[in-house]
Order: C-alpha cells, then sequence, then structure tokens
C-alpha cells in the first residue's frame, strides 16, 4: 500500500505540471477541481431545464383550461393558443424525469461531488486517471447536447416516460415521439453510461489506492464511502441499461424482435416474434433501482458530513453508519422486481422481492436513529448546509416509509402507478438527494470557489424550497390514496376522482411554483457569490477533514509540496481536552487528544496494515 | 444562560405543525381511497391501516424527537457538545424494533398476495378483454357458453378482435364496449394487448394488472357491491392515455343475463 502513496508523490514533478493556456486549464482541464466545477454547473443548468418544465406541466394540472401566451417564450412548440397539448405533455413529463435523475442528480453527485470531495479528502493530488476524469465530463457533455438537441426535432422528443417502456417507445406509430426523439434519449443515455462509468472507475480507484499516509479506509469521510459506494453501484448497473438500450435500437431500427412480439398499431400489423416488452422493465430496473442509490447514498454521506460539523459531534456510530451504505449497496441489486409486482411477471417472483425490499428498512432505520443520535446532545448551529442536512432527515423518513407500502406487493396493487408513487420517489429520492446536493454545495462552495455564499438568502432559499417541496409531494399521497394515475395529461372525464381533488392539484402546482421561485433565488446567490462574494476564510466551518487543510481555493495538485499525513478520524469534534471544538485529521495525538480510540478497538484489525505507520502514532 | 435561535424555532414548530397537518388529514381520511367493492380490497385496506398504524407511529415519533432535539440542542453560549461515538445496544435495539415490524408487514403481504394471485375459484365468472390505444374491449362467449380463442396474428379488418378462425367456439361471442359482471360470483378477467402497454385499474376494487401485447394476464376479484365504476388506464400508452377510460357494471344475474341477451355475437353482426 506504500506504492501509490510513492507513486503520487513523484507525480507532482511527473504530470502534475500546471497547465498553463486557457483551453487546458478551464475547458479540456485535466484538474478534477475544474472538472467538479464543469459537471456540477452543466448539471446545474440541465437541472434548471428540468424544472421549468415541470412548471409548465403543472400549470396544465392544475388549471386544464389555461390561455397563457407567454408560456411560448418557455416551450416554442405544442403551445397552440397559449395552451399546452397533449403531445407536448408526454413529452415533458418524460423529459423531466430524465433529465433530473441522470443528467441532474447522478451527474451532480458522482461527477460533481465525487470529482471534487475525493482527491481533497483521502488526501491525494489528483484522480488516478486525470485524462479518463476528461473524457468522462466530455462524454457527459455531449450526452447533455444530444438529450437537449431532441427537444428540436420535428417529430418531438421522447414521450415514452423516462421508463420507456417498449412498445410504446420502440414504434414511431405508437407516439409521435418514439421517432428521432426516442432515438436521440437512447443515444445519449448510452453517452451517458459511457461518461459515469470513465467517472466510476476513477472515483473507486482514486479512494482505494490514492489515499494519503495515515487516511485507512475507517478513516474516510462518510461522503467518500457514499459516493464510491454509489460509483460501484453505477459500474455494475449501468451496463444492463446501456444492453436494453443497444437492443431498443435494433428493435426500433433493424427490425430484431428483443421487446417486440406480434403487435398491431393503429390498423397495422407490425409482424415481430417472441420478444417481450418485459424484457426491457428486467433491464431498466435492474439499473433502475441500483440508481436511486446512487442517488441517494452520497446524498446520505454528504448529510452525516455536514451534521456532525453542525451539531459539533462525531457521526454516531460510524462503524455502522458505513456498514449499512454496503449493505443498502448490496441489497438494491436483488430488489428491482419490486417495480413489476403487477406488470404480469410470474407473481410467485414477487415473494422474493417484497422481502428483500422490506429488509432495506433496517440499515436505513439505523441510518435515521444514527443522524439523530449525532443531534443528540450536539451544539447545532444553524448554518445553511446544516438546515438542509436536518430536512434530509425529514424527508429520507417520510419518503421512505411510503416505501414499505409499495414494496409490499399485495399494497402496491391499487398504489402502483399512481400519484402515491410519484410522491413516494420524489420524497425520498428526489427531495432528499436535492437537499444532500443543497447542503453540500453551500457547505463546500467556500472550499470550491474561495468566495461565501449569503447565508440570509440561503435561508430563505431552504425554507421556501423545505415548505414548498412539501406542500407538492405530501399532498401526491392523497392523490394517489384517490387512484389518481401517474401521467394523465387532465382527470375531468373520471366521476371516480372527486372534486376536491382540484384543489389539492392547485395547492401542488402553486406550491411547486414557490420551489421554483425559491431556486431562482439560489441560482442568483451563487452566482453573485461566485463573482463578488465575501472571500471565504480556508476553515468556514472549523471542519476536521482533510480538504479544509488545504488552500482556499486548492492549487492544482492540491496540496502544495507536501502530502497531508492523517493522524485520526474524521469526526473528532467536541473531544473532552482538546483546545478546540475541533480537530483536523492532520494534528498528531500527541498534539491534541483523539475519541478515535473508542471506536477503534475493535475495528483496527482487518485494515492496520493499510496506513502503513501512520498507527504508530496511536497510544 | 439560555439563548433563542428563530431558526431552532422555526424548524422546530414547522416540523410538529407539519406532522400534525399530515397526520390530522390522514387520520381523518379527509382524502381517502373511493369506497370499496371487493372482498379481496377488504383485506388489501386491512393490511394498508396495519401498515400505515406502524409507518405513522415512526413518522410522528421521529419528527417529533428531531424538532425537539433541533429546539433542545441549539447553539447556546455555555454548553459544550458531547462526546459520543456510538451506542451498540441502541443501534442494535432499533434495528431489532424495525425487523420485527417488518415480520408482521411482509408474513401478512404475503399472505395476502398468495390468496390474491392464486387461480380463480372454479365458478369465477370469466371476461376477456383487448385493450388497444385508447380504448377497452371485452369478449363474452356466445350461446355455446365457450370463449373462443383470440390472437394478434389473426386481426384484420374483417376479424377485427384476432378470433381464431380454426376455432369454432368463436363463431358466436360477444364483444361489447362496456364491462358487465352478474353480481355473487368472483369475476376472472383475462387481458390481451392488440399494440403497447395499458394496465386495467379498478380502482374501487384495489385491482390493478399490466395488459401486455404477446402474453396474457389475469386478475380476478370477488365484487362486494353492484353500480357502476369506472376503469382507468394505467399505463402510460400514448398521447389518449388519459382518456383510456371503460365502464364496468356490476348487477344482478338476471339483468346481466338480460344485458348479455341484448348483445350481438360476431358472426351476426358482419
Amino acid at each position: 500500500m506504500d506504492q501509490p502513496i510513492a507513486h503520487a508523490e513523484a507525480a507532482v514533478d511527473a504530470h502534475h505540471h500546471e497547465p498553463q493556456s486557457f483551453w487546458t486549464k478551464y475547458v479540456f482541464s485535466q484538474d478534477h477541481k475544474v472538472i467538479a466545477m464543469q459537471y456540477m454547473i452543466t448539471a446545474l443548468v440541465m437541472g434548471f431545464i428540468g424544472m421549468v418544465m415541470s412548471w409548465i406541466f403543472r400549470i396544465q394540472l392544475a388549471w386544464p383550461d389555461h390561455n397563457l401566451p407567454f408560456l411560448r417564450l418557455l416551450m416554442p412548440t405544442n403551445m397552440e393558443s397559449g395552451t399546452l397539448q397533449t403531445p407536448g405533455y408526454y413529452m415533458l413529463v418524460t423529459m423531466h424525469g430524465t433529465i433530473m435523475v441522470f443528467f441532474l442528480l447522478t451527474a451532480i453527485l458522482t461527477g460533481g461531488f465525487g470529482n471534487f470531495l475525493i482527491p481533497l479528502q483521502v488526501g491525494a493530488r489528483d484522480m488516478a486517471f486525470p485524462y479518463l476524469n476528461m473524457l468522462s465530463y466530455w462524454f457527459y457533455f455531449l450526452s447533455c447536447v444530444v438529450i437537449t438537441a431532441s427537444l428540436f426535432v420535428t417529430t418531438g422528443a421522447a414521450s415514452a416516460g423516462w421508463t420507456s417502456y417498449p412498445p410504446l417507445s420502440a414504434l414511431e406509430k405508437a407516439t409521435p415521439g418514439s421517432g428521432l426523439g426516442q432515438d436521440l434519449w437512447l443515444i445519449a443515455i448510452a453517452l451517458f453510461i459511457v461518461a459515469s462509468t470513465m467517472g466510476s472507475l476513477n472515483y473507486v480507484t482514486t479512494a482505494l489506492n490514492m489515499r494519503a499516509k495515515g487516511m485507512t479506509l475507517m478513516r474516510m469521510p462518510l461522503t467518500v464511502w457514499g459516493i464510491i459506494t454509489a460509483a460501484m453501484l453505477g459500474l455494475f448497473a449501468f451496463p444492463a441499461l446501456f444492453a436494453g438500450a443497444v437492443l431498443l435500437l435494433l428493435d426500433r431500427h433493424l427490425g430484431t424482435s428483443f421487446f417486440l412480439p406480434h403487435l398491431v398499431v393503429g390498423g397495422e400489423h407490425i409482424v415481430r416474434n417472441g420478444g417481450s416488452p418485459l424484457l426491457w422493465q428486467h433491464l431498466f430496473w435492474f439499473l433502475g433501482h441500483p440508481e436511486v442509490y446512487i442517488l441517494i447514498l452520497p446524498a446520505m454521506g454528504i448529510t452525516s458530513e455536514v451534521l456532525s460539523n453542525g451539531a459539533r459531534k462525531p457521526i454516531f456510530g460510524y462503524k455502522v453508519m458505513v456498514g449499512s451504505i454496503i449493505a443498502i449497496a448490496f441489497l438494491s441489486f436483488i430488489v428491482w422486481g419490486h417495480h413489476m409486482f403487477v406488470s404480469g411477471m410470474n407473481p410467485w417472483l414477487g415473494f422474493a422481492f417484497v422481502i428483500t425490499t422490506l429488509i432495506i428498512a433496517v440499515p436505513s432505520a439505523i441510518k435515521t436513529f444514527n443522524w439523530l443520535g449525532t443531534l443528540w446532545k450536539g451544539k447545532i448551529r444553524f448554518t445553511t448546509p446544516m438546515l438542509f442536512a436536518i430536512g434530509f432527515i425529514s424527508t429520507f423518513v417520510t419518503g421512505g416509509l411510503t416505501g414499505l407500502f409499495l414494496g409490499n406487493s399485495a399494497l402496491d396493487i391499487p398504489l402502483h402507478d399512481t400519484y402515491f408513487v410519484v410522491a413516494h420517489f420524489h420524497v425520498v429520492m428526489g427531495l432528499s438527494s436535492v437537499f444532500g446536493i443543497f447542503a453540500g454545495i453551500y457547505y463546500w462552495f467556500p472550499k470550491m470557489t474561495g468566495k461565501m455564499m449569503n447565508e440570509r438568502w440561503g435561508k430563505v432559499h431552504f425554507w421556501l424550497t423545505f415548505i414548498g417541496s412539501y406542500g407538492v409531494f405530501w399532498t401526491m399521497h392523497y392523490l394517489g390514496f384517490m387512484g389518481m394515475p401517474r401521467r394523465y395529461y387532465s382527470y375531468d372525464s373520471y366521476q371516480f376522482l372527486p372534486p376536491s381533488m382540484h384543489t389539492l392539484q392547485m395547492v401542488i402546482t402553486i406550491s411547486a411554483l414557490i420551489v421554483g421561485a425559491a431556486q431562482l433565488i439560489f441560482t442568483l446567490n451563487f452566482l453573485l457569490a461566485w463573482l463578488r462574494g465575501k472571500k471565504a476564510p480556508n476553515n468556514p466551518w472549523q471542519a476536521t477533514t482533510l480538504e479544509w487543510q488545504a488552500a482556499t481555493p486548492p492549487p492544482h495538485g492540491n496540496w502544495g509540496p507536501v502530502l497531508p499525513e492523517v493522524h485520526r478520524w474524521p469526526y473528532d469534534y467536541s473531544v473532552p481536552g482538546a483546545s478546540a471544538d475541533f480537530v483536523p485529521q492532520t494534528v498528531p495525538v500527541e498534539i491534541e487528544p483523539s475519541g478515535e480510540h473508542h471506536r477503534v478497538a475493535a475495528a483496527v484489525n482487518g485494515h492496520g496494515q493499510t496506513n502503513g505507520h501512520g498507527n504508530g502514532h496511536h497510544a | 444562560m439560555k439563548k433563542f435561535s428563530g431558526q431552532a424555532f422555526l424548524y422546530a414548530a414547522f416540523l410538529l405543525v407539519f406532522t400534525l397537518i399530515a397526520a390530522y388529514t390522514v387520520a381523518n381520511k379527509t382524502w381517502w381511497f373511493p369506497p370499496l367493492a371487493s372482498v379481496q380490497g377488504i383485506e388489501i385496506d386491512n393490511l394498508f391501516m396495519i401498515t400505515l398504524l406502524l409507518t405513522g407511529i415512526v413518522f410522528i415519533a421521529v419528527h417529533v424527537v428531531l424538532a425537539f432535539f433541533v429546539w433542545r440542542y441549539r447553539e447556546q453560549a455555555q454548553q459544550r457538545a458531547s462526546y459520543i461515538t456510538h451506542n451498540t445496544r441502541f443501534e442494535v435495539s432499533a434495528a431489532v424494533t424495525v425487523a420485527l415490524a417488518l415480520v408482521i408487514l411482509v408474513g401478512g403481504g404475503t399472505t395476502l398476495w398468495t390468496k390474491i394471485q392464486s387461480p380463480p375459484p372454479p365458478d369465477a365468472f370469466t371476461v376477456e378483454v383487448w385493450a388497444e390505444q385508447f380504448r377497452w374491449t371485452f369478449h363474452y362467449p356466445g350461446a355455446d357458453g365457450r370463449m373462443g380463442r383470440v390472437e394478434t396474428r389473426f386481426i384484420s379488418d374483417d376479424n377485427p378482435y384476432g378470433l381464431d378462425p380454426a376455432d369454432p367456439y368463436g363463431r358466436d361471442d360477444i364483444f361489447t364496449t362496456e364491462m358487465h359482471v352478474p353480481y355473487g360470483k368472483p369475476i376472472s378477467v383475462l387481458l390481451h394487448s392488440k399494440d403497447v402497454l395499458h394496465s386495467f385499474f379498478l380502482p374501487h376494487f384495489r385491482m390493478k394488472m399490466d395488459v401486455v401485447p404477446g402474453m396474457t394476464t389475469r386478475l380476478w376479484f370477488t365484487p362486494t357491491q353492484s353500480g357502476t365504476f369506472e376503469i382507468p388506464c394505467a399505463e402510460l400508452c400514448g398521447v389518449g392515455h388519459y382518456i383510456m377510460r371503460g365502464v364496468l357494471v356490476v348487477e344482478p344475474p338476471e339483468q346481466f343475463n338480460q344485458w348479455l341477451s341484448q348483445q350481438t355475437p360476431i358472426a351476426q353482426s358482419e
């Protein structure tokens, strides 16, 4: 294990010379911090597009008779006389989901935070493969270009839902968006998977092989644990969707029958033989379920980090937190069938998926318990990152609990494909990971840019987002109870939906527009702080982890001539007898006491060898 | 000296108010399921209420504790955070408690799932369904009492429902745009799709099954009410998904038989 460290030292001279030209420094950069910002900003722009889409279809749902010609500024097509048309509605819901899940959340959590934090938090000078890292971003950029371009093709963007179930997604005759738009959708997803794979290889390799002296695995911050576990999920699960995308392209253009049986669409025979639409669902959800943990595990890591810092207390149950992350990741591979209880899949398979799905509640409950334990007897500072991190606990519990309804196949029968599902996944994987992301942005912005974001506007952003989001997504559960199906352009032809539902639809849309306004505040705060914010000190949150020991913003190579050496775990907050209420990981135990032995006593065995003579400091 | 914190107060207050509103509107059933109309739905609703109770306790407990901690442990001048790294006993008991609750949910859920997914009773009344963009068609046996075989490949302008020309039982079959069933018997539904995925959803009966081209899916249920009910499509099937509305009429057997006798068999309609 000494070897990679030696390699990293030598690397300073070998290939970490500072890039000079504008192109190599800011565009085709191989510096993980620049790539992180590229990923983050691209993802935020994509997220913004996805959010504007949701405003438009939410207006349709709350005021189906709307006539708002100004919406044509946001949506030039499918907006005849200021009213959203049906095909446009289905494109918007499809693209909203696709953009948010892949191009915002996955990209920003692994590409953005993973890139920025892994080298800085484990004490490396850069990623293991900087060139691959650059390629990863540019493939991601290309996939963003392709998916955005698909909005402008004449037949319209993909409109078969973010899950793109064939046959709807396979045949242009079935729905207008299944023309060129669907091809571009599949190509964009394939490019995205290439980008994600290159990135994930880097994150895992860097964290495993390039840690600074003394940085054992069990001294890594939970953020790194969350991100590299998510990266491994991506490495194992994304190939299934890649295969699915290729096969669907073949079905669309070369007449194969992977997903298509003999069909009659609009009176015309589509002669295929033996394919099954269920195969796509298996491939899609074999990725799709780990995917939601790709979004939640890094957010859990960030939340743990910020909660511990904001409560000025060690994270409660560090080892168990790491174990829970790994347990959840493992289980996430064997639960995909819970998306398919009423799909026509053999119902007896449902048993296995009910059991594996509900077991996830155990590690999830432990994590929740430990976050509460972290706040217990703490000294909570209500900074903006901390507000979002506490919000994460609430949304994760709220959204997680509704999973116990949907994960139980018998209860899934009435609830499946209703707004209850929409509510569930938005709260547990949308809101929670967005809250983790905002906590992370407010927390690390000073290190990324050298500037502080405005705290007052940060708090306004948080409160509008938190209250507004529950206004949107808590309310949606009621629509689900009432039996309102997902993906309905309008619902006035159904008598079983009571008129009061219309009021709820308006509450949801108004809340969504308030949340939208809050994101404009965030955008302004982000940009203004970057341009002319207050200069950030090196360690504004009085944090313990390594990145706060680097200069602000960290220079190319991160650490100057000497790599940091790690002497303690990342959560030495409020150590009895220490001079301050936080002790950075680089401070030797001879100088400041550490509480680490409380927890290391039993755990040191399996990995003691990793940190070489770093352990020698322990008394 | 106690220090007031606006953020801590706001946070604790919001969490409690939110929890109160959430708990009240759910307990009060302000916005609730459509009136129940099937035997299977009784058990589904019971399991739903058990799950609601267990998750509701956790939801309320976590939010009340969170609100309390946020207020109680806000930063104050004199206080110092405690150095607590973990508490194995607490963590294990949390895990065990959750696991025990799961045994109830998994036990109840899988038992009920078995019942619902078992083959329908032999006296069940069977209806076949064709789903296509964007309508439902219902298939009944004619005077011979046996349903003819249908297949997508046989569909043509003269044979819109794909009856197998070699199957004599199909010649007198009846195809309707409304679904009628006799009250008092379990109802078995066989589902076929001509084109894309659809989903046959009966909100009042707590039933749903996707309709998949290339295969036959099925569900069965026992109505406890007669009346007219709606069948929304629950799987995105194209631009007309939201108007793919079917009607189910559950009526006394005499009325049902009368209705069926008024329908025109396929052979005569040509």
